[in-house]
């Protein structure tokens, strides 16, 4: 495709953000675009966290849009991050996804990297010996200190890693701003993370749907029927939506209501008055002191990680696309140091209902999947984001897609679209 | 193990697999003790003794619910299953236990679909000798894929 053809298939033709255009999630052009300017510019991307790397040589491989890094704390206990990229001829040289290393070194060539990048040692740099001659080997003026991996700039926050390609990224907090910021501490609020464990699938649709798919208060009550039928989901629930100043995060802020019938919970067909788990412990929740009130903040940090409270149920799920049609969604489950057993078991209990075979979180691969068939199918066509208006604002109910207006102001502004 | 025993071992793997296919889930869970485990772990998670699990249920009541959300609840694509389950491999036994394992395949075919490899791992189990027959009394089924390919809906 050239050019000419990308742009004129690509033109934003909507006087906002309340309708959007197919090809947003299918053009391959676009997609690549996203990659450049969003993943690998201007934006702080979730790595992991602390606590995945506690004793110094630790390291784990994860990505970052498509390409692949690693994060590895140095014998000082510092945190780095560098590409898994050989400085030689490319080799992504780090297989195992993760353990514990002195250096890294590539096997091609053994090229030997210090944990923080640096080349320290590339064999027969000197060449050999033969007949009292010496052959081969690196011009005299290779000098290693350029010769690095591809270091990333480290932001870490309550236990929580991000890095960045771009090194004139702002700082992490102005990145958030200080709304999200204080939904971000309230969660990693100081407290030492306990890894509990990860759950990940493959879900073929265009990464933003995932981010779509949390800022969108509209489908829990009607998608998730499971929700719905144990009374933990009701349209009268307490809630908020909220952004930062640019529109690219948010967070949705609920406080679950007592349960049961009511007008908002009998309007949906599913609602089953007489319905009880045969087991309660699924939706046995001990309120923890940290919630400081609402019971779940869904918060989307643009564009790469959704940071979940949910009840007792805490996780990170990252998003990592590979192709315009396809990401990965890897869950990280977690817990605090200062956990009793008990609460430890609530925790893994209540996991059960996300993940991707979980009651409730299993739909949105789905639906996921199936907009994205959609889309392929007629790309000159649009989705319609109008509830609760076309405006851009913050709001005190869930019956808006606001959120989703908002990211795709900002995201136009990214992609020059 | 006396060869009577190991055949009736044998024959409850192939059962279990065909219940799961037919989906005939009352005879699924009547395969496990009122106090069981059931899980579906990542083979990362098992390795590393971490406790998350993609499925993670105790006691027959969670069984129980995880069906009535396959089948009520939980909106996804329809699909069907076929599990390909080898020879058991018994680890210990006792006059009351039966440590075993045995590798799975399970095929998934989607209406409109074709067959493709959905899951692919080993059971961990322990059965229980109730008289004439078995029980699971703790079934994980620790799966080797990396990445579940998108959403997992039935038990395995
Ligand atoms: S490619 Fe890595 S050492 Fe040659
Ligand atoms: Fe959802």
């Amino acid at each position: 495709m050239n050019n000419q053809e990308l742009l004129s298939e690509t033109e934003w033709k909507f006087d906002d953000t309340s309708k959007i255009p197919f090809w947003a999630y299918t053009n391959k052009g676009i997609y690549e675009k996203e990659l450049k300017n969003i993943f690998y510019k201007k934006h702080w991307c979730y790595v992991g966290l602390e606590a995945e790397i506690p004793e110094p040589g630790d390291f784990k491989r994860t990505v970052i849009g498509e390409r692949s890094v690693i994060m590895v704390r140095n014998e000082q206990g510092e945190i780095h991050v560098v590409e898994n990229i050989c400085a030689h001829r490319g080799m992504r040289f780090c297989r195992k996804k993760h353990g514990n290393a002195q250096s890294f070194v590539c096997p091609y060539h053994q090229w030997n990297y210090t944990l923080e990048g640096d080349l320290q040692g590339v064999p027969f740099r000197r060449g050999v010996k033969q007949d009292g001659q010496v052959k081969g080997g690196m011009p005299k003026d290779f000098k290693p200190k350029e010769h690095g991996l591809t270091q990333l700039k480290v932001a870490q926050r309550g236990g929580v890693v991000f890095a960045s390609f771009d090194h004139d990224v702002e700082s992490f907090e102005d990145f958030l701003g200080p709304e999200m910021l204080h939904y971000f501490d309230r969660m990693f609020n100081g407290r030492k993370l306990k890894v509990l464990g990860y759950n990940k699938q493959r879900i073929p649709g265009n990464w933003k749907l995932m981010m779509e798919n949390i800022k969108d208060p509209y489908h829990p009550g009607l998608l998730h029927t499971w929700f719905v039928t144990f009374g933990l989901w009701r349209a009268d629930n307490r809630s908020e939506l909220k952004m930062d100043e640019h529109y690219r995060h948010a967070a949705m802020i609920s406080t679950r209501g007592s349960g049961g019938k009511n007008e908002q919970t009998t309007n949906v067909s599913s609602f089953k008055e007489e319905m009880q788990l045969n087991d309660p412990r699924f939706l046995d929740v001990q309120p923890e002191e940290w919630w400081d009130g609402p019971t779940a903040v869904m918060m989307t940090v643009f564009p790469s990680v959704i940071l979940q409270q949910q009840v007792n149920s805490v996780s990170t799920r990252h998003i990592q696309p590979n192709g315009n049609g396809s990401f990965d969604f890897v869950w990280t489950h977690f817990g605090y140091e200062d956990d009793t057993p008990e609460l430890t078991e609530r925790r893994l209990r209540q996991a059960n209902l996300f993940g991707p075979a979980g009651f409730v979180s299993a739909d949105d691969g789905e639906v996921i999947e199936f907009s994205q068939e959609g889309f392929e199918a007629k790309k000159d066509y649009q989705t319609l984001v109008e509830l609760g208006g076309r405006d851009i604002e913050h709001t005190d109910h869930m019956v808006s897609e606001t959120l989703i207006r908002g990211m795709y102001d900002y995201w136009r502004k990214q992609m020059g679209v | 193990m006396t060869t009577e025993l190991y055949l009736k071992l044998t024959q409850f793997y192939q059962d279990y697999a065909a219940s799961i296919d037919l989906e005939e889930w009352d005879s699924w869970f009547n395969m496990f003790t009122d106090d069981c485990i059931y899980k579906i772990q990542s083979r990362e998670n098992y390795d590393r003794d971490l406790p998350m699990a993609a499925l993670s249920l105790e006691g027959k009541g969670m069984l129980k619910d995880r069906i009535y959300g396959v089948t009520e609840t939980i909106f996804h694509d329809p699909y069907m299953q076929k599990h390909v389950v080898s020879a058991p491999r018994v680890i210990s036994s006792s006059e009351d236990f039966i440590d075993a394992q045995a590798n799975y395949s399970v095929f998934r075919t989607k209406n409109d679909g074709i067959a493709e490899v959905f899951n692919v791992g080993r059971y961990v189990d322990r059965f229980v000798i109730d008289g004439d027959s078995l029980l699971l009394q703790s079934r994980v089924c620790v799966f080797d894929n990396d990445m579940i390919l998108n959403s997992l809906i039935y038990p395995i």
